[in-house]
């Protein structure tokens, strides 16, 4: 580990922590339907969007109207998206002549995008044309995002409500995210990363001859667009199959930066958001905190123990010590540009987040750091999370600290003011459980049955972190990947003839992800629409404090420790075997 | 429902032409306009012809010929490829350095054919340059040089490894070798605004720069 290194960590730290409060505000604002430096420029096309659409934007739904009218929206887009997929060979911007996807690939796909996941058994540059690519999953990069975040304004709005039971409009919040939040966001972040060499055109694929006189085909498309959103909306789908370690995804450290950054910014920035919508800035900095708390533990670990080096390269006497011009460490799946540090912080923060997206190939990780990733992923996606998503999950797990240090003290729960009383803590059970279990149930499948065997890659510990891993990510809707385990055989991988889809991880996993979006999704709107109507209680001499570190300990223990009860078991058998031994399989 | 139902396909269309439009055609145009050369991928030409992009690796290795001139193949029916002494080699890659099918090697951290290939590779290194670097043992040779990388066409090697080739770049090529360090340090891609990242040495500008310098020898090819 190098100065230099831990010095690029703290940047980032800082750089995220000040744009918090910043970005925070701003969307607060904009949930609240408050005037905003691009009102003028937006309102307009905000109107004529609702117009189109043929929406009133005043008309408020309760709970369950807005969890309908979520689940209705998401069920038509899953459609629409099958079928483009699925007829994929008679559109135009497809200069590369890709045929239409099998019914098995393409149904993982969908809900991959739809369930904001955007897990990839599918290879982009070698299956999808640049139609697809835009008209389809791009428009989900953003489209999904901001139905979590949507549904994430409505349960603030619960939370923060005097007595009313309405939480909003769907439509208005889903607009307003779209065209206030992401569109700016993204637009500036693409052209940042074109100006560093992110590619960005409609040219077909460039077949050349090399300086040495080789062959080289150089594949291109409209990528920082969708890179751009993809790290912003927390959605980790690349353009190329090696996603953001390809050069042309993350051109520079600089671009590399700017895409960590985006990861994290919205999912950070809403806690801002939340700390003013309830009233309390400070409430919102407990769950920065805590969040924050768990992301550094998490790459001080990962950036220690891939610095230390692999068994594998241990065995073959490669160096592993930092000297003058190498970073040493493992560099096996790893960029020179980005070097050890680097690699660590993208693993952990984008498995904090439910992003997915990597810089480096995580199936190459040590056993520890690969362990990083994993319980991150485990503690149900909320150390951040994804956007909208990850802090409604971390809500419910607040109400879960709250009740359990109530239980302790023997007084009843209460959280900002309302009590949190039996049918609460059943919808938190149902929506901070359901996944766990889903994880669990699908992983002992896949390993107990002959059906999951096909899709693994490597033999022994490391073939069950991959299926461990596989059905951990799609169920916490995170999509990051041990990349040897695969439901799509690759047109050109080595040996194969030909390209296939492998049905039953294609369908169990994408199974896992829809359910998994959209049950602690209904889950925070039945809590959100039950503790609106509640009377809120002063604050007084006995009431439990949630912004202060006290609580913010509280609050990180019982995430652990929900985590660990559920899942050690399981990372026994993988990569803490793997971590302990320098033994080769 | 009806209603959910009619806005939801109304939503979808009008978000299809936005965000799935307007949004990546307006940036491409933008692009197009203000950074031309990178939005097309940094193409590097060599006499008017694009021979690759700054930001994409090649193989600066060539097939092994036989005496009758035809090149030697593996049992899989491939050429056989050995570096070429004349250029600073990439680090090595599972995907060919292919440009357009991308993969990662996934071998997993306690893989003994990871350990084989990393033993294999550190081998061939150390027998290309140890005859230009007298006692450089196996712990001197910085791990980029012999791990795989994860884009399959990373542009950079470290600078210890570039350091390390310059000896035999130097005497390959009759080139002194303070003028051959000379040349990585004008082609050393420095950290990001200074502290971000870490330099790495481009392979494919460096190889270019090196034939302007002294052409290569066409006569051993």
């Amino acid at each position: 580990m190098t100065a230099q290194g831990w010095l690029q960590i703290a940047f980032y730290l800082v750089v995220l922590t000040v744009l918090t409060p910043l970005l925070g505000g701003y969307m607060a604002r904009v949930y609240q339907n408050e005037r905003v430096f691009l009102t003028p420029v937006l309102a307009p096309l905000e109107r004529l969007t609702y117009r189109f659409i043929r929406v009133d934007p005043t008309r408020m739904q309760d709970w369950k109207a807005y969890a309908k009218t979520t689940v209705v929206f998401s069920a038509l887009f899953w459609l629409v998206l099958y079928v483009i997929l699925r007829t994929q060979g008679i559109h135009p911007f497809n200069p590369d002549g890709f045929d239409s996807g099998t019914w098995d690939v393409s149904f993982n796909t969908v809900s991959s995008f739809i369930s904001n996941t955007n897990w990839q058994y599918y290879g982009g540059e070698t299956t999808l044309s640049y139609f697809s690519q835009m008209a389809g999953l791009a428009v989900q990069n953003f489209v999904s995002a901001a139905v979590g975040m949507a549904v994430l304004a409505a349960v603030i709005r619960g939370f923060a409500s005097h007595g009313a039971k309405e939480l909003g409009n769907f439509w208005q919040d889903l607009v307003r995210t779209l065209l206030y939040i992401l569109l700016p966001l993204s637009f500036i972040g693409a052209l940042i990363l074109v100006s560093q060499g992110v590619v960005q055109t409609l040219d077909g694929s460039l077949g050349l001859t090399t300086l040495i006189g080789g062959d080289q085909t150089l594949a291109f498309g409209p990528t920082a667009s969708q890179i751009a959103i993809k790290q912003l909306g927390t959605n980790g789908g690349g353009f190329f199959n090696v996603n953001s370690a390809f050069p042309f995804e993350n051109a520079t450290a600089l671009s590399n930066f700017v895409e960590v950054l985006f990861i994290l910014l919205i999912p950070a920035a809403l806690t801002s958001t939340f700390g003013r919508m309830v009233g309390n800035r400070r409430q919102g900095w407990a769950l920065y905190a805590a969040m924050a708390a768990m992301m550094v533990a998490g790459v001080v670990v990962a950036y220690a123990a891939e610095q230390n080096g692999s068994p594998a390269q241990k065995a073959a006497q490669v160096a592993t010590a930092s000297a003058d011009g190498t970073t040493g460490g493992n560099l096996e799946g790893k960029e020179q540009r980005f070097g050890i540090a680097n690699s660590a912080l993208w693993t952990t923060v984008t498995t904090d987040a439910s992003n997915g997206s990597v810089n480096a190939a995580q199936d190459s990780y040590t056993g520890v750091g690969g362990t990083v990733p994993l319980v991150n992923m485990m503690t149900g996606e909320v150390i951040f999370g994804g956007v909208g998503s990850g802090l409604y999950g971390m809500l419910l797990m607040v109400l879960l600290a709250v009740f359990i240090a109530g239980l302790m003290v023997g007084r009843t729960p209460e959280y900002l003011g309302k009590k949190v009383q039996a049918r609460e803590v059943k919808l938190v059970l149902i929506g901070t459980l359901y996944v766990p279990l889903a994880v669990l149930v699908f992983t002992a499948l896949a390993v107990a049955t002959r059906y999951g065997a096909p899709s693994i890659y490597n033999p022994g510990p490391q073939g069950f972190s991959e299926t461990l891993y596989a059905y951990t990510s799609q169920g916490n809707n995170n999509g990051s990947a041990f990349a040897g385990y695969t439901g799509f055989v690759q047109p050109n991988a080595p040996g194969n003839v030909g390209a296939f889809g492998i049905t039953f991880a294609d369908l169990v996993g994408g199974v896992s992800m829809l359910f998994s979006r959209f049950v602690p999704l209904i889950a925070a709107l039945a809590v959100a629409g039950s503790l609106a109507t509640k009377r809120v209680v002063p604050t007084g001499p006995g009431t439990f404090r949630t912004d202060t570190p006290t609580f913010v300990v509280l609050l990180v223990a019982v995430i652990v420790i929900v985590a660990a009860l559920t899942f050690v078991p399981a990372l026994l058998l993988g990569p803490i075997v793997q971590g302990l031994t320098n033994a080769l399989f | 429902m009806r209603r959910d139902l009619i806005n939801s396909a109304l939503s979808i269309v009008v978000f299809t032409l936005i965000l799935g439009l307007a949004y990546p055609l307006v940036t491409t145009g933008v692009s197009q306009v203000v950074f031309p050369s990178k939005a097309d991928g940094s193409r590097v030409e060599l006499d008017g012809k694009v021979v690759g992009s700054r930001l994409i690796g090649q193989d600066f290795r060539k097939p092994v010929l036989r005496p009758n001139g035809k090149p030697k193949l593996d049992a899989d029916g491939n050429p056989i490829l050995e570096p070429d002494p004349q250029y600073f080699q990439s680090r090595p890659s599972v995907t060919g350095y292919s440009g357009n099918v991308t993969f990662f090697n996934n071998l997993g951290p306690n893989s003994k054919d990871l350990a084989d290939m990393f033993k294999e590779n550190l081998d061939a290194y150390l027998a290309l340059e140890r005859p230009h670097n007298p006692g450089l043992g196996r712990g001197d040779v910085p791990p980029d040089a012999v791990q795989t990388t994860a884009s399959g066409v990373d542009p950079h090697i470290s600078q210890a490894n570039a350091r390390i080739q310059a000896r035999r770049i130097a005497d390959v090529r009759g080139l002194s070798l303070g003028r051959v360090l000379d040349l990585v340090d004008d082609n050393t891609d420095k950290r990001s605004l200074g502290f971000l990242g870490e330099p790495g040495v481009n392979v494919l500008e460096l190889n270019l720069a090196l034939d302007r310098e002294v052409p290569r020898e066409q006569a051993r090819r």
